[in-house]
């Protein structure tokens, strides 16, 4: 089985454990994941605080590329990158000339049929339902699920979990042998952007995130967008700093928790890219 | 040859602003049969109404076209004017230039040739009106009045009052309302049970009005002054005339730990109960789905200790029939529960409660005599934060509107927590503080600036728990949107006020409209607040929309005097806008051919089957026929009638084509 697969800049850098353990945990179930041929950038926050019709061409262009291809599913793991495919294919949808102008500038066919599924929806439409009997090593620790800003809003658009209290990816979690917690900043924002330019706000706003994880005795934090978990992980001092104490609970893609969950192997999965030792 | 005239209305500037009233009247003149035009600035004014009389009897006019607002508003003025004046009142029409043009529209040629169309149509449609008259119908002079809060309390008296008789149906075991819930009220803090309790007795002792409680409509038949309404009284296992209030039965019985509804879930009661001590009628009602009889088949403790033996196990509800005149419907409101809102907790946190439940909570009546103790450990909260807006005036919550209640009983709240704990600190978090009304502002400015209560504008993003506090996080959007943290003891939303459930289908078991939101439907938002669009229906309170209390009872007693003013009739003309069936000469009779589809159409049961006999007494045909004191002229059944056997009187086949036609510019 193939599905499409379109990385984005991230996972080709500073996460790319995250695509390693995407693409190991795929394989582990027989799935071909095929990558978008020329893909480009999503065109991320900086995009559409500029140019809404450039927002959302780059976003087209991906979409067109994977329907040239062939492909009628896409995977996008990137929080950011779902968030922008899918609300492209929104307002597109919507609003014809504005496709128009959109295909034009691109000089590509977009029919928007593809389906976008962010890690959440391919992990509970293709493994989750086939885990029986493979989970070898249960991910048996406390863990807090942290969605971040992108991943269910706006909900009017993605229409995916709850979303002031989502549950999909503790849900997820439950059957991967974890025991995932009630806390109160699955939602909050983890500073984002302001990683670079603003590392103190990022130590303050993550470090209320990690603070809690730990307040309520969480043992890892599992995340689904590489910008939070650089934040969380790789912002480390400047949260352990605003906590005012060493906190050194580690930071897991969701895939790395369940490919650990399937017995799969340690570097397969990245672990040792993290800047928090992942000890669990 | 008919002799037309065409009244063209300005309406102020409403309609001249965009059409050019003055070509609409030229060009009507121009018609055949148009013996009159003319056009003026207030046509349902005293002069405007005077065009019309003298005209007709200057002219001699056969049928008159106002072409001025919706029917809906002006048709009674200007048929009576007609009448004043010796013409029918159904020769007169009107075509509807404002809402149907003028205000939909900008000012332009075409908006113009819209109004000179649908005046055309009119004028050819009058040409085949026929004279009508009024059908006599008579009045029942009892009035059911449903719900029994403060408003449905005041409509009753006020009808009772004037010598008429009052059926009051309450849903729950006792009148009151959320009145009776309430501790102090805004804005002058007297005690809202000292208010209430005293019209809830008068209500149960006055010789003109039967109240049932516990009791809900089942359905409704009929039409102004001649209603027929099922009532379901839902058992309450006990013989009302044997019971006598002593209140063993509530005492022994062994199933103490029920969530009372009275108290918001912060007080219990037994399965056999009285909500609470004042209620009226004061006496209990066993909640079968709690009872260990009931459940289990064993128990039957309250029927030992009871020393009348009123208790009555096999007791079954019962439907009711009455005929009633005229109906307030006074069902009220509710408010969203914490659940509700995913943001604070969805519910989890005991102390994060409703406005409601503070109420019970600061009443003397209440589960903790008034003190106020949150509900997760009974301590006395030192840091309390009321948050306004709870769901309302959001529409990504679906409640875009203003609840318009709270912002004056938040205030209420922060002032009775202020005065019953020394030393507290309360927060009110805002986004406008909306206190119009007599003496309401100033009560606001009394609990900021002589209570210390401290507002912030702005709103709330989350309320979590951390070390037993309950942590408010949110902004203050007067300070460029800084955010604030309050660790709280309690939170206490003012969620928003909402319809009750089940209004939608009572609304339809009534026929009366209902807004986006499930509130009953005014029938015009300024000049009929009391009135549905279901003649002979009324409404009180807060089931049209959220209301205070000096709010409701005005509404209650202005329903109060509807309802009189249709009883002061001892017949009602109704239009005789209704359904017949032809009737022809013999050997056809009515080009009916019996086939009866249309009495299965019939909403309203008005259509029987006529026997055509000969001479001899032999049936030769069976024809519909149509019951005129029960047509409601809805016109379903013409549209079923395969034969075109049936007509509205007014809205003939004949008249719809000629309409057509006219438009078509082929008459
Ligand atoms: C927290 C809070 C505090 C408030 N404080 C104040 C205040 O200080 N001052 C003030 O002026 N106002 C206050 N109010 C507003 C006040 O409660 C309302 O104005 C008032 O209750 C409206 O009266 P009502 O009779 O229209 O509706 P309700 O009080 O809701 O009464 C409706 C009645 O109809 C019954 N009913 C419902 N459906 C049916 C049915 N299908 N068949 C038969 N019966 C039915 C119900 O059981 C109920 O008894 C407050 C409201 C809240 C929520
Ligand atoms: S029979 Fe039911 S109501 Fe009566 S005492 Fe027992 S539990 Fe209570
Ligand atoms: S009355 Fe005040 S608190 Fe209530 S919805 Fe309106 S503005 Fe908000």
């Amino acid at each position: 089985m193939t599905l499409g697969f379109y990385p984005g800049c991230s996972l080709k850098g500073s996460s790319r454990e995250y695509a390693e353990s995407v693409l190991a945990v795929a394989k582990a179930f027989d799935i071909n994941m095929e990558e978008i041929n020329d893909w480009n950038c999503c065109g991320a926050t900086a995009a559409h605080n500029m140019n809404k019709e450039l927002s959302l061409a780059l976003p087209a262009r991906i979409l067109s590329l994977a329907e040239k291809q062939g492909l009628t599913e896409i995977v996008v793991p990137c929080a950011a990158c779902y968030s922008r495919l899918t609300v492209t294919k929104y307002e597109l949808s919507k609003d014809a000339a504005l496709k128009t102008v959109v295909t034009e500038a691109n000089g590509l066919e977009y029919t928007g049929l593809v389906s976008i599924l962010n890690i959440i929806q391919m992990l509970d439409k293709y493994i989750t339902p086939n885990l029986e009997g493979r989970v070898v090593k249960p991910f048996d620790h406390k863990v807090a699920c942290y969605y971040g800003c992108l991943l269910v809003r706006p909900h009017e658009i993605l229409k995916f979990d709850r979303e002031e209290d989502p549950q999909s990816m503790d849900v997820l979690m439950l059957k991967a042998g974890a025991t995932p917690i009630d806390w109160a900043f699955k939602t909050e924002c983890c500073g984002a952007g302001l990683s670079v330019s603003r590392t103190s706000s990022v130590g303050r706003l993550s470090g209320k995130i990690i603070g809690d994880a730990k307040d309520r005795g969480a043992e890892a934090v599992i995340v689904a967008c590489p910008m939070c978990q650089s934040n969380l992980d790789m912002r480390r001092d400047a949260i352990n700093s605003y906590l005012g104490e060493k906190v050194d609970i580690p930071v897991l893609y969701i895939t790395q928790a369940i490919g650990l969950a399937l017995g799969l192997d340690r570097k397969a999965l990245g672990l040792q890219r993290h800047f928090v030792k992942v000890s669990v | 040859m008919s002799k037309i005239g065409v009244f063209v209305c300005h309406c102020g500037e409403n309609i001249s602003a965009t059409v050019d009233c003055a070509k609409v009247a030229e060009t009507a003149g121009t018609y055949d049969g148009v013996a009159f035009s003319v056009d003026y600035k207030y046509m349902c004014s005293d002069p405007g109404q005077n065009i019309i009389k003298n005209a007709i009897k200057e002219k001699g006019l056969t049928g008159v076209v106002v072409a001025s607002c919706s029917p809906r508003m002006h048709e009674p003025t200007f048929r009576k004017a007609c009448a004043e004046a010796g013409l029918n009142p159904f020769m007169c029409e009107m075509a509807n230039l404002r809402e149907h043009c003028s205000w939909v529209h900008e000012k332009n040629e075409a908006t113009t040739e819209k109004a000179i169309d649908l005046v055309r149509i009119l004028v050819e449609k009058v040409k085949y009106n026929h004279s009508l008259n009024e059908i006599k119908v008579p009045v029942t002079k009892t009035a059911l009045v449903i719900g029994g809060g403060i408003a449905g309390i005041q409509a009753s008296l006020d009808i009772a009052n004037t010598g008429h008789k009052v059926i009051l149906i309450e849903r729950d075991p006792s009148i009151g309302g959320h009145m009776s819930q309430l501790s102090e009220t805004f804005p002058t803090l007297d005690c809202s049970q000292c208010i209430l309790t005293p019209r809830m007795v008068e209500v149960a002792q006055h010789p003109n009005i039967t109240l049932y409680t516990y009791a809900e409509l089942e359905s409704l038949e009929g039409f102004i002054g001649n209603f027929k309404a099922k009532i379901r009284r839902k058992s309450k296992s006990i013989d009302e005339k044997l019971c006598t209030g002593c209140g063993q039965c509530t005492t022994k019985c062994p199933v103490k730990k029920i969530p009372s509804e009275f108290n918001e879930g912060l007080g219990k009661r037994t399965a056999i109960y009285v909500p609470f001590p004042q209620a009226v009628p004061n006496k209990p009602v066993i909640d079968r789905g709690n009872c260990t009889y009931y459940i289990k088949g064993k128990c039957k403790v309250c029927e030992i200790v009871c020393p009348t033996g009123a208790i009555r196990f096999d007791q079954e509800d019962q439907i009711m029939e009455v005929e009633v005149g005229a109906i307030v419907v006074a069902t009220g409101f509710t408010v969203k529960q914490p659940d509700f809102f995913p943001e604070y907790g969805y519910g989890k946190y005991a102390d994060v409660i409703t406005g409601l439940q503070f109420e019970r909570l600061a009443s003397a009546s209440g589960p903790t005599l008034g003190e106020i103790r949150r509900p997760s450990d009974g301590k006395i909260p030192e840091k309390i934060v009321f948050l306004a807006c709870a769901g309302s005036r959001d529409p990504a919550k679906g409640i875009p509107y203003c609840s318009k209640i709270c912002c004056m009983y938040i205030a209420k709240h922060a002032m009775l927590y202020q005065h019953k704990v020394h030393g507290g600190k309360s927060y009110v978090f805002y986004m406008d503080i909306r206190a119009g009304g007599k003496q309401y502002e100033e009560f606001v400015r009394r609990a900021i600036e002589d209570d210390g209560v401290n507002y912030i504008r702005g709103r709330v993003s989350k309320i979590y728990e951390k070390n037993g506090k309950l942590i408010v996080s949110g902004a203050d959007t007067l300070l460029n949107a800084m955010p604030v943290e309050i660790e709280a003891d309690m939170v206490v939303l003012a969620t928003a006020g909402v319809a009750n459930e089940g209004a939608e289908e009572l609304a339809q078991k009534m026929h009366i409209s209902y807004d986006p939101y499930k509130f009953f439907a005014e029938a015009h938002p300024k000049l009929k607040p009391v009135e549905t669009n279901t003649a002979g229906i009324f409404l009180a309170g807060a089931c049209q929309a959220p209301r205070d209390i000096p709010e409701s009872v005005a509404m209650a007693s202005g329903a109060a005097v509807k309802v009189a003013g249709l009883f002061s009739q001892d017949e009602l003309t109704r239009e005789p806008i209704i359904a017949v069936v032809n009737r022809q000469a013999p050997p056809v009779y009515s080009s009916c051919v019996g086939c009866f589809l249309c009495v299965s159409a019939c909403p309203y049961q008005a259509i029987e089957k006529e026997e055509i006999k000969n001479r001899n007494g032999e049936v030769i045909k069976l024809v519909a026929k149509v019951n005129p004191g029960l047509c409601q002229g809805c016109g379903t059944c013409v549209a079923f009638c395969r034969t075109k056997s049936i007509d509205i009187q007014g809205y003939t086949h004949e008249q719809m084509y000629t309409e057509v036609m006219a438009l078509l510019n082929e008459y």
